[in-house]
């Protein structure tokens, strides 16, 4: 293993420090328990959103801190969801009073975890709710496992409500936004190498010269088939396809119910994309493929697109969902409409995405 | 019968053995999740270790909620919530005990065993820890009815427990990282259900050997 890191036990909290020192007038970092937030939390009458997840997937999600987007961000060991305990922490520091979005993808750790902090958080009277994020279609039977795990659209989600927040919705108002721009992505992603976490030191899985993983998760972890490597424009189709052809997709998740006060179980479900939809196209790399080959993905990605009436509205290329050094990307095109239009097109001030 | 000094080697002992295992747990999890299961489950009972001293005047649920506490605030993960729950419902079925009768030691399994099937959601058959606690307790709780007291009920009860983790590797896991493997999950021990067996198995060792002390 070659990595630029002093001691791998160091990893998370040195880097921590470095965008402290590197970002002081957006950002502050809170050490033990570990968390990032706007520099001028908590901004009264504003709804908070807080994320987090394992690091390594960076700048997912302490990079998206700041105004327009989240107010704080916990980070866990590399790829190992957080603690209740820092989310619980980062809430009271970030509450403006009008409560707490935790926006969370669908992995059972994460979920897990936010759960006890959301339960933990109002029984400090911390008003919150939680909303799951689970776009990747590469998990085709949602019988068999936990349900599709939530990958890139999970940062559109998050800078559509940090817009939201910022123009003065309310928490359901948010909550509900959250949950159709879930049900209005689909991602999925491939792999040409493995990344190596650094506590392990080993590549987290083997792949040879000649193969590729496609349906990978952000941790390397699989959802189709290994196969044999081929031109990027092939990868590009299968990519693409399998996101334009994904089905309606039914499947039930868990929200809190506030006049309930309890767990409920909610139906979901999602509509394929359709001829005249307006898309966002996110075109991102897993952390070690260059822009280049990402813009040659997006040239196939936009020519699939148009020949099949859908148009792209806005667009995002680069590495914003990583997994540490691992080569692959991933493509998530989410359906917009005029109002989550305004909310991508509205100002954004954070270390790693800003825009006026 | 345990005692309150028994519940504190137990828990000194399973940190020992996590300690010894957690490379072992941590290959398990590489070959099916993503490789941190043996350094995330250290990472929280170095801490219990650190802790176990300051609770020597503690009754056994209080010693049990303060290890749920460390646990869910230290390791993450899936494996965070899960023990903390273990921990946190064990300890709310052993109120103001010193010392647990067989039946009580049944109460704290079970109650550990529901509030993981709560939290986790998984059911028997989703190669999880499940498959290893469910049965145990099972187990535990025939013994008990048979009149057998804490060893001999916790003998019988690991040895299922082993058996149960045997029966992870050929299930198709329906659970965690694992369940986006599909078939290609099936033929490996379960890391979960692994660290869950060395729980038990070391509860088991400390009855062995105070009873070997006692003769």
């Amino acid at each position: 293993m070659k990595k630029l890191i002093n001691k791998p036990e160091d990893f998370v909290r040195e880097s921590l420090e470095g965008m402290a020192a590197a970002h002081s007038d957006l950002i502050k970092v809170n050490y033990d328990p570990a968390f990032v937030y706007r520099a001028n939390a908590p901004i009264p009458g504003k709804v908070a959103i807080i994320s987090g997840g394992g690091s390594g997937h960076e700048p997912m999600h302490a990079g998206f801190v700041g105004k327009g987007m989240l107010d704080a961000a916990c980070p866990g060991e590399v790829f190992t969801s957080p603690t209740p305990d820092q989310m619980l922490e980062a809430a009271k520091l970030v509450d403006g009073g009008s409560g707490i979005l935790y926006i969370v993808k669908n992995y059972s750790g994460d979920v897990m975890n936010f759960e006890m902090a959301t339960e933990l958080a109002r029984s400090e009277g911390i008003r919150s709710l939680n909303i799951l994020i689970d776009d990747d279609v590469a998990v085709k039977d949602s019988l068999y496992t936990q349900g599709r795990r939530g990958v890139g659209t999970t940062i559109l989600a998050e800078k559509i409500c940090g817009a939201a927040a910022e123009a003065g919705y309310d928490l359901p108002q948010i909550a509900n936004l959250c949950r159709r721009v879930n049900l209005n992505g689909r991602s999925m992603g491939i792999a040409l190498t493995s990344c190596t976490v650094p506590a392990n030191g080993t590549p987290t899985f083997e792949l040879s010269d000649r193969e590729i993983e496609l349906g990978i998760g952000i941790h390397g972890e699989p959802g189709i088939e290994r196969t044999a490597i081929k031109a990027v424009d092939e990868i590009t189709e299968i990519l693409t396809r399998s996101l334009l052809e994904d089905a309606a997709y039914s499947r039930t998740l868990r929200e809190w119910d506030e006049d309930k006060g309890e767990w409920v179980d909610v139906e979901l479900t999602n509509l394929p994309f359709t001829k005249g939809d307006r898309l966002l196209a996110f075109v991102n790399s897993m952390g070690g493929t260059p822009v280049s080959e990402l813009y040659i993905v997006y040239r196939k990605l936009a020519q699939i697109c148009e020949q099949q009436g859908l148009q792209i509205v806005r667009n995002l290329i680069g590495p914003y969902i990583t997994s540490l050094e691992m080569q692959g990307c991933s493509i998530t095109l989410l359906k917009l409409d005029d109002e989550t239009i305004r909310l991508w097109d509205a100002p954004v001030k954070t270390p790693s995405w800003r825009w006026d | 019968m345990l005692s309150q000094a028994q519940i504190l080697q137990w828990l000194q002992a399973y940190a020992t053995e996590i300690e010894q295992n957690k490379t072992y747990l941590t290959e398990l999890d590489a070959a099916i999740g993503d490789a941190d299961h043996g350094i995330n489950m250290d990472r929280g009972f170095k801490k219990v270790s650190i802790l176990l001293p300051t609770l020597t005047d503690k009754d056994i649920s209080n010693i049990l909620k303060a290890v749920s506490m460390t646990l869910i605030s230290s390791i993450g993960g899936a494996s965070g919530p899960l023990y903390g729950t273990w921990f946190l419902r064990a300890s709310t079925a052993v109120v103001d005990k010193q010392e647990l009768t067989e039946q009580d030691v049944l109460g704290l399994l079970q109650a550990g065993l529901d509030g993981v099937l709560q939290r986790g959601k998984a059911q028997l058959g989703d190669k999880t820890m499940v498959d290893v606690l469910s049965p145990a307790v099972t187990a535990f709780g025939q013994a008990v009815g048979e009149s057998k007291g804490t060893l001999e009920a916790m003998q019988q009860a690991v040895a299922i427990a082993q058996k149960g983790l045997q029966e992870t590797i050929p299930m198709q896991a329906k659970k965690g990282r694992a369940s986006y493997l599909g078939e290609r999950s099936i033929g490996h021990q379960d890391p979960g259900g692994t660290s869950a067996y060395l729980m038990l198995k070391s509860l088991l060792e400390v009855l062995e050997n105070s009873q070997t002390t006692d003769h």
